[in-house]
Protein backbone atom coordinates (compact mmCIF):
# COMPACT_ATOMS: atom_id res chain seq x y z
CA UNK A 1 0.00 0.00 0.00
CA UNK A 2 1.38 3.37 -0.95
CA UNK A 3 0.91 6.50 1.07
CA UNK A 4 -2.35 8.35 0.95
CA UNK A 5 -0.52 11.66 0.92
CA UNK A 6 0.16 13.00 -2.54
CA UNK A 7 3.33 14.91 -3.32
CA UNK A 8 3.11 15.54 -7.04
CA UNK A 9 3.73 19.24 -6.52
CA UNK A 10 7.07 18.59 -4.84
CA UNK A 11 10.49 18.09 -6.39
CA UNK A 12 11.40 14.60 -7.59
CA UNK A 13 13.79 14.25 -4.64
CA UNK A 14 10.99 14.81 -2.13
CA UNK A 15 11.32 12.24 0.65
CA UNK A 16 14.80 11.20 -0.39
CA UNK A 17 17.80 11.60 1.91
CA UNK A 18 20.28 13.84 0.15
CA UNK A 19 23.75 15.26 0.57
CA UNK A 20 23.90 18.98 -0.17
CA UNK A 21 27.35 20.30 -0.87
CA UNK A 22 27.81 24.04 -0.52
CA UNK A 23 30.44 26.51 -1.61
CA UNK A 24 31.15 27.20 2.05
CA UNK A 25 32.32 25.11 5.00
CA UNK A 26 28.99 23.34 5.39
CA UNK A 27 27.91 19.95 4.11
CA UNK A 28 24.30 19.08 4.80
CA UNK A 29 22.54 15.72 4.93
CA UNK A 30 18.82 15.47 5.37
CA UNK A 31 15.55 14.36 3.90
CA UNK A 32 14.70 16.55 0.96
CA UNK A 33 11.32 18.15 1.38
CA UNK A 34 11.49 20.24 -1.74
CA UNK A 35 13.82 22.17 -3.99
CA UNK A 36 12.50 25.63 -4.67
CA UNK A 37 13.83 28.95 -5.89
CA UNK A 38 15.09 29.82 -2.42
CA UNK A 39 17.08 26.63 -2.07
CA UNK A 40 16.98 23.08 -0.82
CA UNK A 41 14.50 22.48 1.96
CA UNK A 42 15.59 19.70 4.29
CA UNK A 43 13.93 17.88 7.16
CA UNK A 44 15.61 15.93 9.94
CA UNK A 45 18.99 17.21 8.82
CA UNK A 46 22.50 17.37 10.15
CA UNK A 47 25.39 19.51 9.03
CA UNK A 48 29.12 19.08 9.00
CA UNK A 49 31.30 22.17 9.14
CA UNK A 50 34.97 22.34 8.34
CA UNK A 51 36.83 22.20 11.60
CA UNK A 52 34.32 19.91 13.32
CA UNK A 53 35.99 17.38 15.58
CA UNK A 54 35.02 14.48 13.33
CA UNK A 55 36.68 14.69 9.90
CA UNK A 56 34.29 15.23 7.01
CA UNK A 57 35.07 11.94 5.27
CA UNK A 58 34.49 10.00 8.48
CA UNK A 59 31.21 11.83 9.13
CA UNK A 60 30.11 11.17 5.56
CA UNK A 61 31.03 7.49 5.69
CA UNK A 62 29.12 7.01 8.92
CA UNK A 63 26.11 8.77 7.35
CA UNK A 64 26.36 6.58 4.28
CA UNK A 65 26.09 3.49 6.45
CA UNK A 66 23.44 4.45 9.00
CA UNK A 67 22.17 7.98 8.28
CA UNK A 68 22.44 11.06 10.45
CA UNK A 69 21.03 12.20 13.75
CA UNK A 70 18.45 14.91 13.03
CA UNK A 71 19.97 17.91 14.75
CA UNK A 72 17.89 20.27 12.63
CA UNK A 73 14.17 19.56 12.33
CA UNK A 74 14.10 21.77 9.23
CA UNK A 75 16.72 23.65 7.26
CA UNK A 76 16.94 25.70 4.12
CA UNK A 77 20.21 25.57 2.24
CA UNK A 78 20.23 28.75 0.19
CA UNK A 79 20.24 28.19 -3.55
CA UNK A 80 23.19 30.52 -4.07
CA UNK A 81 25.32 28.31 -1.82
CA UNK A 82 24.35 24.95 -3.28
CA UNK A 83 27.03 23.24 -5.35
CA UNK A 84 25.43 19.82 -5.66
CA UNK A 85 22.55 17.70 -4.40
CA UNK A 86 23.08 13.94 -4.42
CA UNK A 87 21.26 10.97 -2.97
CA UNK A 88 23.00 9.69 0.13
CA UNK A 89 22.32 6.13 -0.96
CA UNK A 90 24.28 6.71 -4.16
CA UNK A 91 27.49 7.85 -2.52
CA UNK B 1 0.45 14.64 15.13
CA UNK B 2 -0.39 10.98 14.47
CA UNK B 3 -2.56 10.17 11.49
CA UNK B 4 -6.04 8.82 12.04
CA UNK B 5 -6.00 5.14 13.04
CA UNK B 6 -8.46 4.54 10.23
CA UNK B 7 -5.89 5.67 7.69
CA UNK B 8 -2.97 3.79 9.19
CA UNK B 9 -4.81 0.55 9.80
CA UNK B 10 -4.11 -0.90 6.33
CA UNK B 11 -0.42 -0.14 6.80
CA UNK B 12 -0.40 -2.04 10.07
CA UNK B 13 -2.39 -4.89 8.58
CA UNK B 14 0.02 -5.25 5.70
CA UNK B 15 2.60 -6.54 8.18
CA UNK B 16 0.19 -8.29 10.54
CA UNK B 17 -1.09 -10.33 7.61
CA UNK B 18 2.35 -11.87 7.07
CA UNK B 19 2.91 -12.84 10.67
CA UNK B 20 4.25 -9.74 12.40
CA UNK B 21 3.39 -8.99 16.01
CA UNK B 22 2.79 -5.33 16.79
CA UNK B 23 4.59 -3.81 19.75
CA UNK B 24 2.34 -0.92 20.69
CA UNK B 25 3.59 -0.08 24.16
CA UNK B 26 7.07 0.23 25.69
CA UNK B 27 6.31 -2.80 27.85
CA UNK B 28 5.69 -4.86 24.71
CA UNK B 29 9.11 -3.84 23.40
CA UNK B 30 10.85 -4.72 26.65
CA UNK B 31 9.13 -8.09 26.72
CA UNK B 32 10.23 -8.78 23.17
CA UNK B 33 13.81 -7.67 23.80
CA UNK B 34 14.04 -9.71 27.00
CA UNK B 35 13.74 -12.90 24.96
CA UNK B 36 17.17 -12.97 23.40
CA UNK B 37 17.10 -16.43 21.85
CA UNK B 38 17.23 -16.84 18.11
CA UNK B 39 16.66 -14.34 15.35
CA UNK B 40 14.13 -11.54 15.16
CA UNK B 41 13.29 -8.89 12.60
CA UNK B 42 12.01 -5.56 13.88
CA UNK B 43 10.39 -3.35 11.26
CA UNK B 44 9.92 0.32 12.12
CA UNK B 45 6.80 0.98 10.08
CA UNK B 46 6.00 4.39 8.68
CA UNK B 47 3.23 6.29 6.98
CA UNK B 48 5.63 7.82 4.51
CA UNK B 49 4.93 6.36 1.11
CA UNK B 50 8.21 7.62 -0.31
CA UNK B 51 9.93 4.71 1.41
CA UNK B 52 7.47 2.65 3.44
CA UNK B 53 5.35 2.03 0.37
CA UNK B 54 8.11 -0.23 -0.91
CA UNK B 55 9.42 -1.41 2.45
CA UNK B 56 6.36 -3.41 3.42
CA UNK B 57 5.99 -5.28 0.10
CA UNK B 58 9.74 -5.88 0.21
CA UNK B 59 9.42 -7.54 3.58
CA UNK B 60 6.56 -9.67 2.33
CA UNK B 61 8.54 -10.86 -0.66
CA UNK B 62 11.63 -11.60 1.40
CA UNK B 63 9.70 -13.82 3.79
CA UNK B 64 8.14 -15.96 1.10
CA UNK B 65 11.03 -18.41 0.82
CA UNK B 66 14.46 -19.23 2.15
CA UNK B 67 15.97 -18.46 5.52
CA UNK B 68 13.92 -16.12 7.69
CA UNK B 69 13.94 -14.76 11.22
CA UNK B 70 12.17 -16.77 13.87
CA UNK B 71 10.28 -13.78 15.23
CA UNK B 72 8.74 -10.85 13.40
CA UNK B 73 7.78 -7.68 15.25
CA UNK B 74 6.96 -4.13 14.31
CA UNK B 75 6.54 -0.70 15.84
CA UNK B 76 4.85 2.19 14.06
CA UNK B 77 6.84 5.42 14.02
CA UNK B 78 4.77 8.54 14.50
CA UNK B 79 1.81 6.48 15.64
CA UNK B 80 2.95 4.38 18.57
CA UNK B 81 5.46 6.96 19.66
CA UNK B 82 6.47 5.57 23.05
CA UNK B 83 6.90 2.03 21.76
CA UNK B 84 8.99 3.30 18.87
CA UNK B 85 11.20 5.34 21.19
CA UNK B 86 11.66 2.32 23.42
CA UNK B 87 12.57 0.12 20.45
CA UNK B 88 15.10 2.67 19.23
CA UNK B 89 16.63 2.81 22.68
CA UNK B 90 17.92 -0.71 22.06
CA UNK B 91 20.03 0.59 19.16
CA UNK B 92 20.47 4.16 20.30
CA UNK B 93 23.86 4.44 18.66
CA UNK B 94 22.07 4.50 15.29
CA UNK B 95 20.19 7.55 14.05
CA UNK B 96 16.41 7.19 14.14
CA UNK B 97 14.85 6.55 10.78
CA UNK B 98 11.57 5.26 9.51
CA UNK B 99 10.91 3.05 7.82
CA UNK B 100 13.86 1.00 8.90
CA UNK B 101 14.58 -2.60 9.78
CA UNK B 102 16.73 -4.21 12.43
CA UNK B 103 17.76 -7.85 12.62
CA UNK B 104 18.68 -9.29 16.00
CA UNK B 105 20.43 -12.56 16.72
CA UNK B 106 20.51 -13.80 20.29
CA UNK B 107 19.68 -10.30 21.44
CA UNK B 108 22.43 -8.59 19.46
CA UNK B 109 21.78 -6.21 16.59
CA UNK B 110 23.48 -7.84 13.60
CA UNK B 111 22.06 -5.90 10.66
CA UNK B 112 20.26 -2.62 10.08
CA UNK B 113 18.61 -1.13 7.03
CA UNK B 114 18.05 2.61 7.43
CA UNK B 115 15.49 4.61 5.54
CA UNK B 116 17.90 6.10 3.04
CA UNK B 117 18.73 2.61 1.77
CA UNK B 118 15.04 1.95 1.11
CA UNK B 119 14.09 5.24 -0.53
CA UNK B 120 13.65 5.14 -4.26
CA UNK B 121 14.04 1.38 -4.49
CA UNK B 122 11.40 -1.08 -5.49
CA UNK B 123 10.08 -3.95 -3.42
CA UNK B 124 12.29 -6.49 -5.20
CA UNK B 125 15.41 -4.52 -4.29
CA UNK B 126 14.33 -4.24 -0.66
CA UNK B 127 13.54 -7.96 -0.61
CA UNK B 128 16.99 -8.74 -2.01
CA UNK B 129 18.62 -6.74 0.78
CA UNK B 130 16.59 -8.59 3.36
CA UNK B 131 17.22 -12.02 1.85
CA UNK B 132 20.93 -11.35 1.89
CA UNK B 133 20.77 -10.51 5.59
CA UNK B 134 18.57 -13.52 6.33
CA UNK B 135 20.96 -15.81 4.46
CA UNK B 136 23.83 -14.55 6.58
CA UNK B 137 22.17 -14.61 9.96
CA UNK B 138 19.08 -16.86 9.90
CA UNK B 139 18.59 -20.59 9.59
CA UNK B 140 16.51 -22.20 6.87
CA UNK B 141 13.13 -23.15 8.38
CA UNK B 142 12.69 -26.86 8.99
Amino acid sequence: MRTFAQHEHKHALHGITVVVETDGPELWIGRCDDIVEAGVMLKDADVHREGDSRPREEWLERARLVGVFPNHRQALVEAARVVSVRRLAEL
Amino acid sequence: MPYSPILTRPMREELLAIGFEELRAPEDVDRFMADKQGTALLVVNSVCGCAAGMARPGVRLALQEGPRPERLVTVFAGQDVEATAKARSYFAELPPSSPSMALFKDGELVWFLPRHKIEGRDALDVAAELRSAFAEHCAVPA
